[in-house]
Formats: C-alpha cells, structure tokens, sequence
C-alpha cells in the first residue's frame, strides 16, 4: 500500500494548497474545412469541433471524480483560422469566430482558442483579414480568444505587424468598455508561440500538429509556495531542490490525467505544460513563492533572479515527470490573475518596467497587465516590440497581453471576474516611440552565435 | 481496480463502522485500513477493491462523502494511481 504520509500529502495539497489540473485541452485541425464558401466552410468547422468535442467535458469531469483531483478548465484549440479565411475571398471572417463561439457552447467547454494568425515574416490576404476583425469578434463572442504571431528568432520582427496590433488591441478594449474591456483580455500578441499551448488566450492548434490532440497544463504555485514555506531557514540550493520535487509531483497528477483522458478520448496524447499558472484564490500565487523565498514584495530588487530560479527547478522538476512537455512550460506571471501580483502592484512595489525584466527569465510575458486608457496604439505597440525583441534574442516565447482601461486612469481598477482577476492600471512610459513603429518594415533575425 | 478511502476529522464513534457498512452494502472490499489519532484529530486510509462494487464509482464517492458530511467528516475516495504516480518512480 502506498505510504499513508505520502497520501495525506496529496490530500493536503489538494484540499488547503490549490493542487489542481489546470485545463484539458483538445486540439483540432480545421485545415480539411477550408471552403471557398465562408458559409459551408463554418458549418464544417462547427460540425467537426462539436463531434471530437462532445465528450470532452464529460470525460474531464468522470476523470476529475475518480481521481479525486480537480480539473479546472476544459478547452478547445483549432488552427489558425487565418489560414481557412485565406480562402474566402473578401468575406469577413467574422462568420468563422461567430462558429467557433457556437461550438464552444454546444459542448461547453470555457474557452476555444485558435482566431489567430502567424504573421512573423508578413502578411497574406486572409492574416489580414483576420487580424483587422478581431476586435469585433471579440466583443461579438462571449468564448472566442485570439492571438497573433508577430516574431520568430528565425524569421525577425514583423513591424507592420507590432503597428497593427497596437491598434487591434486599443479597437478591442474600445468595442468592450462596457465590459471591463474584456475583450483585450481575450487577445495574445506572440513572439516565437508555440503549437501545442494548452493555456489560453493563446493556445492554438498549430500547422505541424495532428488532427486532433490532448494537451494538459498543471499547475500548483499552491503547493510549492507551501512547500519553500515549509523548508524554513535553508540556502538557495536547497529551495531549488525543493521546488524541483514539488513541481514532479504537480507534473505526474497532470501526466497520469493526460493519459487517462487521451486514452478515453480515443485522442493521441500530445504534451504536458509544465506551468505553474497562479488564480487570483489567496495562496495560488507565484509571487507569494517569490516572496516566501525571502523578497519583502514581488517587485524588489532581486524578484528577476527569484523568478528564474523557480522557472528553471520547475522545467527540471517536471521534464522528468511526463513523456512529452511543451506548450509555454514555465512559471507565468499576469499581473491581473495572482494575487501577490495584484498586491505588489497596487503597493507600487511593481512596475511595469520590472515586469518586462522578468519576462526575459520566465515564460510568458507582460500578461495581463492593465494600463491606462489614453494609451496611444503606437506605445502599445512599442511594448510589444519590446516583448518580442526578448523573446526573438533569447529564442525564448515571450507574449504581450496588454488591457487599455478606456476611460480610466492610473491608480483605478478593472475587475474582470472569475480565473481573470482584477488589476490596478500600471502607469506606461509617456515618450513616443511613434517614428519607429511606424517605419514599418522587418527587424532581421537575430545572430544564434557570437551570443554576449 | 483499487481506491483510497481517506477519512480526517474530528474523532467520534463509529466512523469505521459506517465507512466499511458503506463499503460491504456496494461488494467493495476493504483490503487495508491503517487510522491514527493526534490530539482528536482522526485520520483513516482505507485500501479498496472495488472491481466488483455493485454500484458506479462516482455514486460510491458521493455516499461515503455524504456518510462525511453528516459526521462533519471530509471523505476523499480517490483511485489508488493518483497516488503511485504522484509518490512513486
């Protein structure tokens, strides 16, 4: 029989520590509903989600139940749908993200990403048509979430692409102000995204995946606060080591759910993000790691080294727990959805400018940060470049995924409600970087040698 | 297949007793049963077989978390690889 020690364990870290799977994610390929009629080609994509879907939930609530672990969020990711509007000459894709927010109700998962395009190296007719109707299509649905990949440290920056996303993402917060301005919250810009992220809002189902595919995010800043907090007075190696472990026992519930729902899903299993993804619920924090590890607030001076210390013991720790990792597989940091972030914020012991520093060590990026509402589209999209110039350097994911409050100012708040949280607006550099984002152009792809 | 039956409160009368009546009602056989007691706080782990339990799994876990509920008992019954994959190599 298992050690009862090692039972209670597991049953504290579920009951008091936040132990839980963070989402279930199916991955679909939409590429066989290509149609040159936008019409015939969103009924074939409503039709095939809804089939390889329909269980998902059913599964991800029998699984959570006889495993006693909980299973937040049953998701959906599709192929950009950039590449299916491509073919509908001059029609709106519109239509697709109005199929898309059917389907995710018909079989009621919370999320289904994929209203994306990957625009790295340029533009064609139908990226462009996509990207220009995401704000409407995010005020228009309720579960629709979209991203954009404007970079890659093999193809460089698009920076016709960082100019246009600045003012998609100001146009989304405008269509949505009566709604929190929700619909930024729903809106990802990449650099270097990956094909397999389970996590929204910026999970897709990338070109190179298969038909269709498990993906599992775990989860447990919880835990593994609870378990430095539980360590006392020891040296860093020692932490490191301690978080290791925790983050392989995180990583094992993940894998042997993952298992379980691919194999009664009949779907192939794909990979296992080993995220530590916070909630906004007290103690499912990762600043409160950072801060139990020693730092007064999130935010102080040596939080960065913090923060790649952790990001690091969780990929040891977790590699070694599953089969096949990927996704974005790191320890995010969205101001709006930890608590600790929203603490750190709120006492000015966290800026916006640290938070880009620590992007360069952790996944994901500036996530979920709110920032005024007069914002101008151009430093939006500065920040952006910014991000991806990170990420496109040290061939690392890095994400921008920015709220501007329309009509608030810094100092106020935006609740968005539920696994989105709530977030004081962070004051943004004021200087205009206008004349650089609007050259347009490419940022040519970095050197992978002589690296200093 | 095996389950885990764990019990934690506080200690009162019989917690065993209608736990395992619970368990012989559904054909679920108990294999193990280790319980501990520190200062009033009870803690029983109960091994299961419960390949030829009469009734389902979730309606098994919902009458012994009931059985929990009204003693102001928290019951978890949970399959036994949860824990082998979480502890073991």
């Amino acid at each position: 029989m298992v050690n009862s020690r090692d039972i209670l364990e597991t049953i504290n870290m579920i009951d008091n520590e936040h132990l839980d799977v963070r989402t279930i994610t199916m991955g679909i390929s939409l590429l066989d509903c290509i149609d040159a009629n936008i019409q015939t080609a969103c009924t074939k994509v409503y039709d095939k989600i809804c089939r390889y879907a329909k269980d998902l939930v059913k599964t991800g609530e029998d699984i959570s139940k006889e495993y006693g672990i909980p299973i937040i969020n049953k998701r959906i990711a599709v192929s950009p749908i950039a590449m299916l509007a491509g073919a509908c000459n001059g029609k709106s894709p519109i239509y697709f993200a109005h199929a898309l927010d059917k389907a995710a109700k018909e079989v009621g998962v919370n999320f289904i990403g994929g209203y994306s395009a990957l625009v790295h190296k340029g533009f064609s007719a139908g990226d462009y048509a996509l990207i220009s109707s995401i704000p409407q299509a995010l005020a228009e649905t309720d579960f629709v979430c979209s991203s954009v990949n404007i970079g890659s440290t093999k193809a460089g920056i698009n920076m016709d692409a960082v100019a246009k996303m600045g003012k998609v993402i100001r146009k989304a917060a405008e269509l949505t102000a009566d709604k929190d301005c929700i619909g930024a919250a729903k809106l990802v810009v990449f650099c270097n995204a990956p094909e397999d992220n389970p996590f929204m809002a910026g999970a897709f189902h990338g070109p190179g995946e298969p038909d269709c595919v498990i993906n599992v995010g775990v989860s447990g800043p919880g835990v593994v606060r609870a378990a430095v907090a539980q360590a006392g007075d020891c040296d860093i190696t020692e932490i490191a080591n301690i978080v290791k472990k925790t983050a392989f026992k995180i990583t094992r519930t993940g894998q042997l759910v993952a298992q379980e729902a691919s194999r009664r899903l009949c779907v192939p299993f794909g990979i296992i993000d080993l995220s530590l993804a916070p909630t906004p619920a007290v103690g499912d924090s990762v600043a409160y790691i950072l801060e139990e590890m020693g730092l007064e607030n999130c935010g102080a001076h040596g939080t960065t080294a913090a923060l790649a210390l952790l990001n690091d013991a969780v990929k040891k720790g977790g590699v070694m727990a599953s089969s096949h990792v990927g996704g974005l597989s790191g320890a995010f940091i969205p101001v709006s959805e930890d608590a600790g972030m929203i603490h750190a914020a709120r006492a000015g012991a966290l800026t916006l400018n640290k938070l880009e520093a620590m992007t360069a060590v952790c996944s994901v990026g500036l996530d979920m940060i709110v920032i005024p509402g007069d914002t101008s589209s151009d430093i939006i999209s500065g920040i952006i470049a910014d991000e991806a110039a990170i990420g496109m350097v040290n061939s690392k994911t890095t994400a921008v995924r920015l709220i501007p409050a329309i009509g608030k100012k810094a100092g106020e708040e935006l609740d968005f409600g539920g696994l989105l949280g709530k977030g004081p607006i962070m004051e943004v550099n004021r200087n205009s970087p206008s004349t650089f984002i609007n050259r347009g152009g490419r940022i040519p792809a970095p050197l992978q040698s002589l690296k200093n | 297949m095996r389950a885990v039956i764990t019990v934690l409160g506080k200690d009162m009368v019989g917690i065993l007793a209608k736990v395992s009546a619970k368990c012989a009602e559904a054909d679920v056989n108990v294999i193990e049963v280790t319980q501990s007691i520190l200062q009033d706080l009870f803690a029983m782990i109960m091994m299961v077989d419960i390949s030829k339990s009469k009734v389902p799994f979730d309606e098994l876990v919902d009458s012994l978390k009931k059985i929990g509920d009204d003693m102001g008992l928290k019951v978890h019954v949970m399959h036994e690889d949860i824990f082998n994959s979480m502890h073991r190599i």
